[in-house]
């Protein structure tokens, strides 16, 4: 097996309508590392892993996957991206196996069945996300946690060496945060690379190897999360409006005008 | 009552309704998954001028509106991609020049408005034997592209940026959900006519989608569904001598409305099922983000009602105003 690194940032920026997001980001992450991003809201770290895979513009610097250039890689079935969650119940019913099946899409051949071992490999991931026993059940019937839960498994299911995931945490209650941390966890054991954007460490501390702090888009710290001041750790503090923050005036929504 | 059954018209009749009934609801599976309901009425308004260049050029009026049809299917899905704001007027434009249009051509052809008639609201029972045999090669190419591919097709219209990720070409799948669309419209044409052609690749859908718990029961009982409404629409207008597209349409409201009640009892039961996780979402975030201006109407952020106050779409997130005793600041909802 090769080592190529599976992820290069060298100098990576993003702009999003004319507004540099993320500037001048670099790391490399080694096979069977697991990174956290670590950052507030609107510091760029969900536009990075965006970036990443393609949907967002890298405009400045390049990324590498296993050490192709991004725009020329085509091996995407070797990267898993788990979206933060959204709304999976509205639209036509979907089964937890049907959504978690998808997961295999960049491996399958048009007009190819499904092989057994493919059938196995996605009850396996419906599995091991803990949710054993609802591969039948319409994904509109979970909880929130349990939908995010399906998405860690959908990507799983690819098979992937890489994976990137969005906030997994976000909205999804304590026992899914373990459950995805203990998943994460597994993978990376068995070899995979994870990068993962978070807002607090929570329960996934014990399987972060390296943290990557981000603010307005650059990186303030890139190290082992031991060192890492709890303060700048810690994405939730709360503005002290009355010293220097901006203080919105006072309207109500749908007060006309402005 | 059999003469009339097996009389040659109502038998290419029955078969252009078969494939008809089979295939509209198949392709319309995805156009709801997509939330692009509507998308059939736009190709369908657009396929106007299709037929009038058939009727104007004396060639037949089913190749132009395949290939208008198709066309047009594919400018809606350039502009729905390219995601601009004025998308939606640019449609507009799109479908009624398509009406307008078509009713212009079919004048200067000397047929008067009175020749679409049959376009526009279909004559099932004046399908020739061409238009049966080409509607079943078009319907059949429709069937089997929507079953074969229904993995590919799933993951694009399910979750388009999971799909994208993967690497899969979302340009090309979505492109070909939208041809498969309109082809499935030139065929539905003869049968429930332009105007109507939406309800049956929609209708059954909704019906199905009341009781099916997985996307691919979803489809497979909104074909037997568009089947049984098409069949039994023909079947009762021939006898009752009534307008078949109108009456296929009727037929498939009816069971729609029929069934709504068991549909919604099992909605309340699923919802009942859903679990309650009390630490789901924080109950109080506060936005970081220095603001620019102060979120309101008409401040460029998308407004979403939730609950009892307005959320303001900024960066991918919801934000919401909240004033406490020290002044106000964003939420993160």
């Amino acid at each position: 097996m090769t080592q190529l690194s599976p992820l290069v940032l060298d100098d990576v920026g993003v702009v999003l309508d004319g507004r540099p997001i993320v500037r001048d980001v670099s790391f490399d992450v080694a096979p069977g590392q697991v990174v956290a991003i670590l950052g507030a809201n609107g510091s760029g770290k969900s536009t990075l892993i965006k970036a990443l895979v393609g949907l967002n513009p890298v405009s400045h610097g390049t990324v590498s996957l296993f050490g192709t250039p991004q725009p020329r890689f085509r091996h995407w079935e070797r990267v898993g991206y788990v979206p933060q969650r959204s709304n999976l119940g509205t639209g036509v019913p979907a089964t937890v196996r049907e959504v978690v099946a998808s997961g295999r899409i960049a491996r399958r051949r048009p007009f190819w069945p499904m092989s057994r071992h493919e059938h196995d490999l996605v009850e396996a991931a419906v599995d091991l996300v803990g949710l054993g026993g609802r591969a039948g059940h319409p994904v509109a019937t979970l909880s929130g946690g349990q939908q995010q839960r399906v998405l860690v498994a959908r990507t799983l299911a690819g098979e992937p060496d890489l994976l990137l995931l969005d906030e997994p945490n976000a909205g999804v209650d304590h026992a899914s945060q373990v459950a995805i941390a203990e998943t994460l966890g597994g993978r990376a054991d068995a070899g995979a690379s994870v990068v993962v954007v978070l807002h607090e460490l929570g329960p996934f501390a014990p399987l972060i190897d390296r943290v990557v702090a981000l603010r307005e888009g650059r990186i303030t710290y890139d190290g082992p999360p031991g060192q890492l001041a709890e303060g700048a750790a810690h994405a939730h503090h709360h503005d002290d409006l009355e010293e220097g923050g901006w203080l919105p005036p006072m309207q109500a929504p749908l007060e006309g005008g402005r | 009552m059999w003469d009339l059954l097996l009389a040659p018209f109502m038998i290419r009749a029955v078969i252009a309704a078969t494939v008809t009934g089979l295939a509209a609801p198949g392709i319309g599976t995805y156009l709801v998954q997509r939330r692009l309901s509507l998308l059939g009425d736009g190709i369908g308004h657009i396929t106007v001028t299709g037929v009038a260049l058939g009727l104007l050029t004396g060639t037949s009026p089913t190749y132009t509106a395949v290939v208008v049809a198709v066309i047009g299917a594919l400018v809606i899905e350039l502009i729905r991609a390219s995601g601009k704001a004025t998308g939606d007027l640019a449609l507009a434009l799109l479908f009624y020049g398509g009406i307008a249009g078509g009713l212009v051509l079919v004048q200067l052809a000397g047929n008067g408005a009175f020749a679409l008639q049959a376009y526009l609201f279909g004559s099932i029972t004046t399908i020739s034997s061409d238009d049966v045999v080409v509607s079943l090669v078009l319907a059949g190419i429709v069937i089997v592209a929507g079953l074969a591919l229904m993995p590919q097709l799933f993951a694009v219209s399910h979750d388009e940026d999971f799909a994208r990720a993967s690497g899969v070409p979302v340009w090309f799948y979505n492109g070909l959900i939208s041809v498969l669309a309109a082809v499935t419209v030139s065929v539905a044409m003869r049968t429930v006519g332009l105007l109507l052609v939406s309800a049956l690749m929609i209708i059954p859908v909704a019906t199905s989608q009341q009781f099916a718990r997985s996307f691919r029961s979803t489809m497979l009982v909104a074909m037997v569904g568009g089947l049984v409404a098409s069949l039994g629409g023909v079947v009762i207008s021939a006898f009752l001598n009534l307008p078949p597209g109108a009456t296929i349409v009727l037929v498939s409201l009816a069971g729609f409305v029929a069934t709504s009640p068991i549909g919604m009892v099992l909605e309340r039961r699923r919802r009942a099922r859903v679990p309650y996780d009390p630490d789901a979402l924080p109950l109080h975030e506060t936005s970081e983000e220095r603001h620019r201006h102060v979120h309101g109407p008409g401040c460029g952020h998308l407004a979403i009602e939730h609950g009892d106050h307005v959320d303001y779409v900024h960066d991918g997130h919801r934000h919401a105003v909240h004033v406490t005793g020290e002044g106000q600041h964003y939420d993160e909802h």
